[in-house]
């Protein structure tokens, strides 16, 4: 998940890793009197979690009260880059002698952490040529010899490559401690006092890790409310994936066609996209169905997939299943168009889910007249033979 | 001869009365896969389908040393099953569970690195060499998996598990057997690559063609790519891309955890474009591979 820059700063604040002071608001209310007591001059920031926010205007500097109250009051109920403004970071304005960049991901070439630094930080680093790369143990972190050595390449003043080198070690215990898979310091803030100040964070953590992190879990209120955006649609798709533990039914994306898919498993499901596409037909909805789903899960998401306005009939179509039962898959598709009041033959465009126990999945199919085809059909063969709507 | 594991592998399975388990060790029995032993801390004594459970992969080893393991433990237990595995002395593993945290795959790989040993997976379904040996659960029961495969010359590499067993039941409807099917895992940080894996098919006398099943996200495809550039291989290699559709939705994420494309970043277009620079031959329909595969073959002869 995306944690928010005023959360971030919150955690990193923490860990005794220096961040601006700043107060986060929802309403204009204390505004001006925050901005006093941060000194006045302050910068508002748009609580929204992407990374071209500076250039989409969520970014926005204030020299007193009154001032930040009006930008503070802009930026609440606005958009920016398609998110609805709801919080506001008001921090203190920080003079600044250097502004570096450092951050931490996976380098899934050579499938380590890998820590990035660069003398210039600042919005367009990415294009940066002098960025400096490094990887480094998942386990241990950075050593002390890679984190100095990595200090003194980054053009400080020799009197404070140490303490930028300890600076480094303790955000790179974060990045693992926290299983995140990107922290991004940028910039890293020299102020005129010689002082390290984490001037914005970009900190996204492993969604496969978050249940190993309850430590984590009450500072990030704000950044689930505003992460959590899917449609009606795909809430209800997770709730019946949720129900029960059994095989997968879920990721359902909702699309603008007429054709209702069930399709899976996940490379499958990819590969008959391109193929609906490719044919011309339009469809309803991305999904993925695999490991073995239940039939009241099937049946289930059949009736969601049928119950949108625009859907008029389904195709269910998988690979050659290694471990998924094709007769459940079957009772719950029939069971699900038969609950909508629909007739299975009409309803179901086409069935093919060869594999493990596919007799029974062809004799249940035939009692109903559904549109069957077998292993011998290639997946976009079987799109191929998709009736057109008239 | 089959790549990576041979007919008398001796294998073990890590997580074995679990559910999941349960089922394909009776299956891999039925097709003559040698499932010696398994580990379920706490359960030692038990008996999963006649083979014995120990507490621990060192307690196993002393009984019924094993050349591989199978780990089909919780998301959140792999890393330290993986690291028991590699510290009692195991050379390759096939880690079957999903939803590994990507620190918990880099730690298990560093290991893996240390013990010079191979690693398949995480969230991958297995290994399967037709009519020889089948480690882990692809290609499902006994009779599914000898309808789907059969053995042959075309060894297959698939980032989808699914796909691997759809791939070859298509090659198998025109009967063209296969030597060794790997299901490689779709997360973004895998043990082993294509890359890693061509070497393995190059020095087998049976292989003579490669499919892969390559998916949008990752580096697995650009470092294939790479590698062919460098050294021209022995091995012809069929590819079909999934998910060209992704090209035109940015950002979202689709399949596996490492389907998502940001910018020209793991871009389906982008892979193909690769591949086909490197020599490779890709077929643009699922439906098309047989046929490039037997005009490979024949241009080979």
């Amino acid at each position: 998940m995306t944690v928010l820059e005023c959360e971030a700063k919150a955690l990193l604040r923490q860990q005794g890793i220096p961040v601006p002071l700043g107060i986060v608001v929802s309403s204009v209310a204390d505004v001006a009197h925050i901005a006093d007591s941060l000194g006045e001059r302050v910068v508002a920031k748009a609580q929204v979690p992407s990374g071209k926010r500076l250039q989409a205007g969520g970014v926005r500097f204030a020299r007193d009260g009154e001032e930040a109250n009006a930008v503070a009051g802009e930026l609440l109920g606005q958009k920016i880059l398609g998110v609805d403004v709801r919080h506001v970071l008001i921090e203190e304005w920080v003079s600044t002698t250097a502004e570096l960049f450092l951050g931490f991901t996976y380098d899934d070439y050579g499938r380590t952490p890998v820590m990035l630094a660069s003398q210039s930080g600042g919005t367009d680093v990415e294009a940066s040529r002098q960025m400096i790369k490094e990887c480094f143990s998942p386990q241990h972190g950075p050593s002390d010899g890679l984190a100095t050595a990595l200090a003194a390449q980054l053009g400080v003043p020799e009197k404070l490559e140490r303490s930028l080198a300890a600076l480094i070690q303790r955000i790179a215990r974060c990045f693992l401690q926290w299983d995140a898979l990107l922290l991004e310091i940028n910039p890293l803030i020299l102020t005129k006092e010689s002082n390290w100040l984490v001037g914005d964070v970009h900190l996204e953590i492993d969604d496969d890790a978050m249940s190993r992190h309850p430590e984590l879990q009450p500072q990030l209120a704000l950044s689930k409310s505003v992460t959590n955006r899917h449609s009606d649609f795909e809430k209800k798709a997770a709730e019946i994936d949720s129900a029960d533990h059994r095989g997968v039914a879920g990721r359902l994306i909702p699309f603008d066609g007429d054709l209702g898919l069930l399709i899976g498993g996940g490379g499958a499901s990819l590969t008959i996209m391109d193929a609906i596409f490719d044919a011309g037909l339009k469809p309803a909805n991305y999904c993925e169905i695999g490991g073995n789903p239940s039939v009241w899960k099937v049946k289930e998401l059949t009736k969601l997939i049928l119950s949108q306005p625009k859907v008029k009939s389904l195709a269910v179509i998988m690979n050659v299943v290694n471990n998924t039962r094709a007769d459940l898959i079957a009772r719950g598709v029939i069971q699900g168009v038969v609950e909508c009041g629909r007739k299975p033959e009409e309803a179901i465009r086409v069935f093919r889910v060869p594999g493990s126990w596919e007799e029974e999945s062809v004799e249940i199919l035939r009692h109903y007249g559904v549109n069957y085809l077998g292993r011998e059909v290639a997946l976009d063969q079987v799109v191929a033979e998709i009736p057109c709507q008239s | 001869m089959p790549i990576l594991a041979g007919r008398n592998a001796r294998v073990l399975v890590q997580g074995i009365t679990g559910r999941e388990a349960s089922g394909f060790v009776q299956s891999s029995l039925d097709l003559g896969t040698r499932i010696v032993a398994g580990v379920t801390p706490g359960k030692a004594g038990w008996q999963i389908h006649g083979v014995p459970v120990f507490n621990t992969v060192a307690d196993a080893q002393q009984n019924e040393p094993c050349d591989a393991t199978v780990i089909a433990v919780p998301a959140l237990q792999a890393c330290r099953a993986a690291t028991e595995a590699l510290q009692a002395g195991l050379k390759l593993l096939v880690i079957l569970t999903e939803r590994v945290p990507r620190r918990d795959a880099a730690i298990i790989l560093e290991h893996a690195r240390e013990h010079g040993a191979v690693v398949i997976g995480p969230n991958s379904l297995g290994i399967v060499s037709p009519a020889v040996i089948r480690i882990g659960l692809v290609g499902g029961s006994a009779e599914a998996l000898k309808r789907a495969y059969k053995k042959g010359p075309v060894g297959i590499m698939s980032r989808s598990g699914g796909m691997l067993t759809e791939i070859a039941n298509l090659l198998t409807q025109e009967g063209i057997g296969q030597s060794t099917c790997v299901s490689v895992g779709g997360d973004p940080i895998e043990g082993t690559t294509f890359a890693d894996l061509l070497p393995h098919y190059e020095s087998d006398e049976e292989t003579r063609v490669v499919v892969i099943f390559c998916e949008p996200g990752g580096h697995m495809e650009e470092e294939l790519a790479d590698r062919l550039s460098q050294r021209k291989s022995r091995i012809p290699i069929v590819a079909f891309m999934a998910g060209r559709f992704m090209d035109r939705m940015q950002g979202v994420r689709f399949g596996h955890a490492a389907a998502i494309v940001n910018g020209n970043h793991g871009s389906p277009a982008r892979k193909i474009e690769r591949l086909r620079a490197a020599g490779v031959s890709m077929a643009e329909k699922i439906s098309a591979i047989p046929e490039l595969v037997r005009r490979v073959l024949a241009e080979k002869n």
